[in-house]
């Protein structure tokens, strides 16, 4: 028997961003009770940004953190639920919420060079009885050594796991594996990765993740997320499968979840398009892709542009109110290129 | 010279040494001692090399000491606590630069006067600093439903403190939001960013409002920019008011004025420019009385 791989579901967390944030609590129960039957080990459930994410920076969710975990909580038999926090935007009093209707795993999400503002969640977290991961997110953005000295950190704080995530989906399978490899070496817990589909390598990364010693890894349903989405969690499954791990999965069942449950919720093609392909040339925070959507069209800007321009500005996760600024600035650039005459007619 | 209040400040860590510079020239303020708990940490160092009495055995070392009469306390939340009850004791007006939140949030511009007369005020924090006269002076010309405020800082600008108990910026902000700013329900984020160089503080506001008034909105803010930016003089308008149906945003810049600290940590720069402004008016109301 092939070694055992843990999968984490994000279809409905990650998932959110590529639906606005707008699944409904039936909405996720509906799929969180088929993830559980085709066996998948680990439902995270937030908005898009985490617990607290609902605001007009990230966008209003459809209803309430609580709405949701309640809705999911009730039909989960065997898999666990798991909630992601992002401290600056959600707080302990989430986490205490969270672990009211039951979930068991806390993810606390922090730039690859903060971890210590997490510091108190991951504490919280264990006193609540729940499983601590850190998660280190825009991992792409330093180099290992920095992304081993915050794992360490983490560990410190009394972290069960550590994840070393590609939120811009920026990185290349060997990117991923050298920074694996060094945390593997360094702390005693086990490593997860998350991966995104910007450069069409989600589910190479997660391989190479696996290869390098990653324990765990992360899919969602259709791939749905932010960007062009996660690494798409049927075909994972079914890659896994074909290479002789474990992963308690049912295939077909996933495949039908993702086919015949998550499909027809979708907004919008999961794809890799211009705009996604940008984030992920540029290095920038996947979330941005709808927000840059908007602005671009509101400011009649190339939203390329300005998904560069963010990455450019090394901006991290969470700061969604940079692009109306980037819009605007870019806007007016060319409205003085429209005045002086230089732009080409 | 004209008279002058005696004060002292309590922690010679950051913000207490950009406030020592920066009460160095005030009007109304004689800065008198800076007190500590370590003889030879680099602040009490810097104090006597300008000039003021210090003291490293805590704020003991002054109560009893009748001239002083305004203290500013730059410790933390839980030492705050105990220095409020003996400040309070003693006769003295505390000026609480920590979370601990014993008096009430003060704002400068938009709710000093009302708190002119208390023996303790709290300066809420630095994104509350920064964005709470942008809410108040919409919420006075149409009337705010919710509101929330994003501040990004640099790594580099955020100590110990803060990122240890970062749950206490969102929190006292959120509820000053609400208090001193007049939303009905308010939200606060805090990013940090570790690029190199460091990013100069910058803070949106988003609010929904109940009458999207277009130009009573543009006036109040900038009326109110300038207001702040007569304490602040690195508190800048970055993008004007956007109106998007019932919702407002507003986006600022705040570089602070590179006293002691650099430029990039505005956000330190609007507490301790709110603290003096703040503790200037006390001063020159006592100063009134005698």
């Amino acid at each position: 028997m092939g070694k055992k791989i843990r999968i984490v579901d994000t279809t409905l967390r990650d998932g959110m961003h590529a639906v606005a944030h707008q699944f409904t609590p039936e909405d996720m129960a509906e799929i969180a009770l088929k993830l559980d039957e085709a066996g998948v080990d680990t439902i995270e459930v937030s908005h898009g940004d985490g617990l607290g994410g609902s605001s007009f920076q990230y966008g209003f969710a459809a209803a309430s953190d609580q709405e949701y975990l309640e809705a999911v909580s009730k039909v989960l038999k065997r898999s666990k639920l798991a909630v992601l926090l992002l401290p600056g935007i959600g707080t302990q009093e989430h986490l205490e919420m969270a672990a009211q209707y039951g979930a068991k795993v806390a993810r606390i999400a922090t730039h690859v060079t903060e971890a210590d503002v997490g510091e108190q969640h991951i504490k919280l977290a264990k006193k609540l009885g729940m499983e601590a991961i850190g998660f280190l997110m825009m991992s792409h953005m330093v180099d290992k050594e920095k992304v081993v000295e915050q794992a360490k950190l983490f560990e410190s704080y009394g972290a069960d796991t550590i994840y070393v995530t590609d939120s811009a989906g920026a990185l290349a399978p060997n990117e991923v594996r050298e920074r694996i490899e060094a945390v593997k070496k360094a702390v005693s817990v086990p490593i997860g990765h998350h991966a995104h589909n910007n450069l069409g390598l989600a589910i190479a990364n997660s391989l190479a993740a696996i290869e390098a010693g990653a324990d765990i890894v992360d899919g969602t349903c259709k791939g749905l997320g932010a960007g062009a989405g996660n690494a798409q969690l049927e075909v994972l499954a079914a890659v896994l499968n074909k290479l002789g791990y474990e992963t308690g999965i049912d295939l077909y069942k996933i495949m039908d979840v993702a086919d015949d449950i998550v499909a027809p919720k979708m907004k919008r093609p999961q794809v890799i398009d211009k705009n996604s392909l940008s984030i992920g040339y540029a290095g920038t925070y996947g979330s941005f892709l709808l927000h840059a959507l908007r602005a671009s069209e509101k400011f009649g800007v190339d939203a390329r542009d300005i998904l560069i321009e963010m990455g450019r500005r090394k901006t991290v996760g969470g700061q969604e109110d940079m692009i109306v600024d980037v819009a605007y600035e870019l806007s007016k650039k060319n409205q003085m290129i429209d005045k002086t005459g230089l732009q080409i007619g | 010279m004209s008279k002058k209040i005696k004060a002292a400040i309590v922690g010679p860590g950051n913000i207490g040494m950009d406030l020592m510079y920066k009460l160095i020239d005030s009007k109304y303020i004689e800065l008198d001692s800076v007190i500590g708990i370590d003889p030879n940490s680099n602040g009490l160092r810097l104090a006597r090399e300008n000039g003021f009495k210090t003291f490293h055995t805590g704020l003991e070392a002054i109560i009893g000491n009748k001239d002083i009469k305004i203290v500013f306390d730059a410790t933390s939340a839980k030492a705050h606590l105990k220095h409020a009850e003996m400040l309070k004791n003693d006769n003295k007006i505390a000026i609480d630069l920590t979370p601990a939140a014993v008096g009430p949030y003060v704002v400068p511009p938009v709710n000093f006067d009302e708190n002119v007369d208390s023996i303790n005020i709290n300066m809420v924090t630095c994104g509350g600093q920064a964005t709470i006269p942008i809410v108040a002076a919409i919420n006075e010309v149409a009337d705010v439903e919710y509101a929330e405020i994003v501040a990004t800082i640099s790594s580099k600008s955020a100590g110990p403190g803060t990122r240890q108990n970062i749950d206490e910026f969102t929190e006292t902000t959120s509820k000053a939001i609400e208090k001193v700013g007049g939303a009905k329900k308010g939200k606060a984020i805090i990013i940090l960013n570790p690029a190199e160089p460091p990013i100069i503080m910058r803070d949106t506001v988003h609010v929904k409002v109940a009458n999207p008034d277009e130009k009573a909105i543009n006036d109040a803010v900038i009326n109110m920019v300038s207001k702040v930016k007569e304490y602040v003089p690195g508190y800048q308008l970055k993008v004007p008011p956007i109106i998007d149906g019932d919702k407002v945003t507003v986006m600022l810049e705040v570089e602070g004025a590179g006293a002691f600290l650099p430029k990039y940590s505005g956000n330190l720069d609007i507490m301790t420019a709110a603290a003096k402004a703040a503790g200037e008016k006390i001063a020159q109301r006592l100063l009134e009385k005698e």
